[in-house]
């Protein structure tokens, strides 16, 4: 294997917008909100910035194609700007390009912008529309709930869990969530829940309920990146830098191949292995300090947390209901609230979910702050369904960790 | 040489709306339906068509490996969901069968049914193999009237040509005479009908008795000696009064299905005549007479093979098969008697480019995949290189069919958030038990049912999606749990 990116990149700067239903905002408005941020914390002037990378996935209801709607929104100085989209992972691929940018040493200072307009679409949940000419032929009738749903049936059939228990620890997910996204100013749904209100919930896709569900938001996120010498010498301290970034897409073997059994993710324990190997973690149960996962469904969060072999196979409910993952567990899982209530505006997410770990490390986190000093934080970027997606992989840290 | 039915089949769509449902709605403003309100009656589910419940039937009728030599399609509808685009290409297409083929749509009388059967004994005669005939009916029936009481959904097919027959032809009469019972004009969506005491009495006691003299006469046979006799209308007491006028037994006369089917159409009496084949004996004389600007009268005589070749589910296991249904709201909704809100996840287009369509058609209308020649592995759909990660072999692929393999189900939900006609859609992964695998849309499922990993499923051809703007429906394949009363493929 490649010897990787590990301490090759650092965060000069992020930012982020509020997530929400920006009902006033266009995508450009958002994009500016979470650059102005970026690029003040980052101190540095637009025109130091190489090359950008922008992630949308639904482009057709906001800015449209190419990255020139960024480029005009910044007002960017005819720099390279590539536009990418790799369904809900679209946020963690612009952030991968920039990373690889200065990795390489094409470019000294790079940036990752991720935006997303989905509240104009006159309904709640996910746009509806067609997946491809050919698609459209013979794919299920299939929603984003209903097919992580899929989930949940395999995983109570795998691992002889009742739908109840299930369900209950799925509850604890949200309700642990909301609680941490109260304390989030910029998180989207920032209500606290009980275990009743879930349970009693509406259905939209059994076994999951509404709050079984993440919120579809509106909402931008940016990251600027240098190497670690660039960052020193613009005055940077306490450096947090890129430990690993992994991809993994499915080639269809859980789509059309019966070795799959629908229970877990292909793609996130491939990309899993691989990253710990990056970063050079051997034991993540002991050595992450916590992590930010593609919550778009509690049951997404449970059946990860084995798929990054964090809990061991069959485990993830017992780890759940004894709290390793709440905001004060051993490991704390969306301790800004998630997918689940900050919001899940997905061209941003990938980048908010890094910006998490970046506003920990810093103990810029405010009323969120987690009290033990953040060493590994890891964030999980997931686009698709069960049975086809892209998983992506972040582990950041301190610089020399 | 001698021709008959080498082999047939039915469907009766699942659902069976309650008629006292239908009557409560109306009672306000025709009270007189009362009479017409009891029994159930069968509904398409939004999914089917004439064309897909045609499918299904004719799978009943012929199995796979008894496709090879059929020699033609027909089928007969007055409800066909297609008027340019031959309907029986689309059934012989979703059976899987080769391009040297001839299909041959019948339609536009109650008569076209019978017609078709009529075409397809002459035809056989000297065709290269059997004719496959498939008759069904899907009809629009307005609000409140009678008809919607009277009608049903339904399919029947029959393989018909020379060989190990269940039923030789005796003979056959057409009388055709323009009385103009009902009629649907060219733009119409519902048939425009005439008073039924008219009609009775100077159409089905003067038309049919002429036709059924005739072909009595032509081959023979005496009145008393019929011992099925089969007359699809849903009048009451008229198939009795025919029979008692012509001498047939009171016994011979067959149950039009009013209780339990409702009349579909021109299908109605093939419907009739492969219920009657399904409980004949060796030797039976059946007897049907279709009605419609004249009438189609046939005799058919059954043989020893009447015992030996069976329907995998045939009329009697599909009527067996139903499921009552008391929601008259979503009949209407379905057949577009209700201008329902859809939500705007509804309003996505569904436009299908036809040459994508072309160039899919063997996955999209045949569900044929692929196999790969190297390491056996069946996938679907079709591709160049082998999903097997340990084969991974290039262009090794031969057509392998789906639509008749036994999938077990991996996972499912319940889905109130995507767009469906009948929410929710029920959908989730199949496995089939040979090989190959397809998140699948499910049909016919309940939210009584109880549905469970690992339960078996068996494909059946539905519309996949209308679009609405262009009047063009796309079919595709969905799984539904197996029947103890059907055999599956093996």
């Amino acid at each position: 294997m490649a010897s990787g990116i590990k301490d090759k990149v650092a965060i000069l700067g992020m930012g982020c917008s509020k997530f929400g239903e920006r009902w006033n905002d266009n995508a450009e408005d958002l994009i500016v909100e979470a650059f102005i941020e970026a690029i003040e914390d980052a101190g540095i002037d637009k025109s130091q910035i190489d090359a950008a990378w922008f992630g949308t996935g639904i482009e057709e209801q906001h800015v449209g194609k190419s990255a020139v709607p960024l480029s005009m929104a910044l007002r960017l100085p005819n720099i390279p700007v590539t536009r990418v989209e790799n369904y809900c992972a679209s946020g963690s691929e612009a952030l991968r390009g920039a990373v690889y940018a200065v990795a390489s040493g094409a470019a000294d200072i790079a940036m990752a912008v991720g935006v997303e307009k989905l509240k104009d679409t006159g309904y709640g949940g996910l746009p509806q529309r067609s997946r491809g000419a050919v698609n459209d032929l013979f794919w299920a009738n299939a929603s984003a709930p209903g097919s992580f749903a899929q989930l949940a049936t395999a995983y109570s059939a795998k691992h002889n869990v009742s739908a109840a228990d299930l369900k209950r620890a799925m509850a604890h997910i949200s309700i642990k969530s909301h609680d941490n996204g109260s304390k989030n100013p910029k998180a989207h749904l920032r209500n606290k829940i009980t275990e009743d209100k879930v349970m009693n919930a509406p259905m939209i896709a059994e076994p999951l309920g509404l709050f079984d569900c993440c919120g579809v938001s509106d909402g931008s996120a940016v990251a600027i990146v240098t190497t670690p010498e660039i960052a020193k010498a613009l005055g940077k301290k306490d450096l947090v830098t890129v430990k690993a970034m992994q991809l993994a897409a499915s080639n269809g073997r859980e789509a059309q191949h019966n070795s799959w059994d629908g229970s877990h993710f292909v793609t996130t324990r491939a990309a899993a292995k691989r990253a710990y190997q990056e970063a050079g973690i051997t034991n993540p149960r002991d050595q992450i300090s916590m992590f930010e996962v593609h919550d778009c469904f509690s049951i997404t969060e449970l059946v990860t947390m084995e798929d990054l072999f964090i809990s061991s196979d069959g485990r993830a409910v017992n780890d759940i209901m004894d709290g390793l993952f709440d905001a004060d567990g051993k490991i704390p899982c969306q301790i800004d609230g998630g997918l689940k209530c900050f919001g899940h505006p997905i061209g941003a997410s990938g980048i908010r979910m890094v910006y998490e770990m970046y506003l920990q490390m810093h103990g810029r986190a405010g009323e969120r702050q987690r009290a033990e000093e953040p060493v590994f934080g890891m964030t999980h970027n997931l686009g698709g369904f069960p049975h086809q997606n892209i998983c992506s992989l972040t582990i950041v840290g301190k610089e020399g960790a | 040489m001698e021709v008959g039915i080498l082999a047939y089949g039915g469907y009766i769509p699942k659902s069976r709306l309650q008629r006292d449902q239908i009557f409560k709605a109306h009672a306000w403003f025709n009270p007189g339906l009362k009479g017409l309100s009891r029994g159930e009656r069968s509904i398409a589910n939004w999914d089917e068509d004439s064309v897909t419940m045609a499918v299904e039937s004719a799978r009943d009728c012929v199995a796979p490996d008894q496709r090879e030599n059929i020699s033609a399609v027909y089928m007969a509808s007055t409800t066909f969901p297609f008027q340019d685009r031959q309907n029986a290409g689309i059934v012989a297409d979703a059976l899987n069968m080769k391009s040297n083929i001839q299909t041959l749509d019948f339609t536009s009388s109650m008569r076209a049914g019978t017609a078709a059967l009529t075409v397809a004994l002459q035809a056989s005669k000297g065709a290269e193999g059997p004719i496959l005939l498939t008759s069904a009916e899907n009809r629009m029936t307005k609000a409140g009237s009678a008809l919607e009481l009277t009608t049903g959904d339904g399919a029947a097919s029959f393989l018909i040509g020379s060989g190990n027959i269940v039923a030789r032809l005796l003979g056959s009469h057409s009388e055709s005479v323009d009385f103009v019972d009902h009629f649907r004009g060219e733009s119409a969506e519902y048939d425009y009908t005439w008073e039924e005491r008219w009609v009775k009495e100077e159409g089905y006691m003067k038309i049919v008795p002429t036709a059924v003299n005739s072909v009595l006469e032509k081959t023979g046979v005496s009145a008393s000696d019929i011992t099925t006799f089969c007359f699809p209308v849903a009048a009451r007491n008229v198939a009795a009064g025919l029979a008692k006028k012509l001498g047939i037994s009171e016994d011979a006369v067959a149950d039009n299905l009013q209780s339990n089917c409702g009349e579909a159409g021109s299908a109605h009496i093939l419907i009739m005549l492969a219920k009657a084949l399904q409980e004949a004996e060796p030797g039976d004389k059946i007897l049907i007479a279709s009605f419609g600007q004249g009438c189609d009268a046939l005799i058919f005589e059954t043989t020893d093979a009447i015992k030996t070749v069976r329907p995998n589910t045939g009329i009697t296991g599909s009527l067996a098969n139903g499921r009552a249904d008391s929601n008259y709201n979503r009949f209407l909704a379905f057949n577009d008697g209700l201008r329902m809100d859809l939500g705007i996840r509804a309003e996505v287009d569904k436009n299908t480019g036809l040459t994508t369509h072309y160039r899919n058609r063997y996955m999209a209308q045949r569900m044929v995949g692929g196999e790969c020649s190297k390491c056996g592995t069946a996938q679907f759909p079709k591709s160049n290189i082998c999903v097997n990660e340990n084969c991974g072999a290039i262009n090794t692929q031969e057509d392998y069919s789906f639509a008749d393999k036994i999938a077990q189900m991996n996972s499912f939900t319940a889905d109130r958030l995507t767009y469906s006609p009948d929410p929710p859609a029920y959908y989730g992964m199949i496995q089939f038990e040979e090989g190959g695998r397809l998140m699948s849309d499910f049909a016919d499922i309940s939210p009584d049912d109880e549905l469970t990993v690992g339960m078996k499923m068996r494909m059946v051809f539905r519309v996949k999606d209308y679009d609405t703007k262009r009047d063009f429906r796309r079919y595709f394949w969905k799984a539904v749990p197996v029947n103890a009363t059907q055999k599956g493929s093996e």
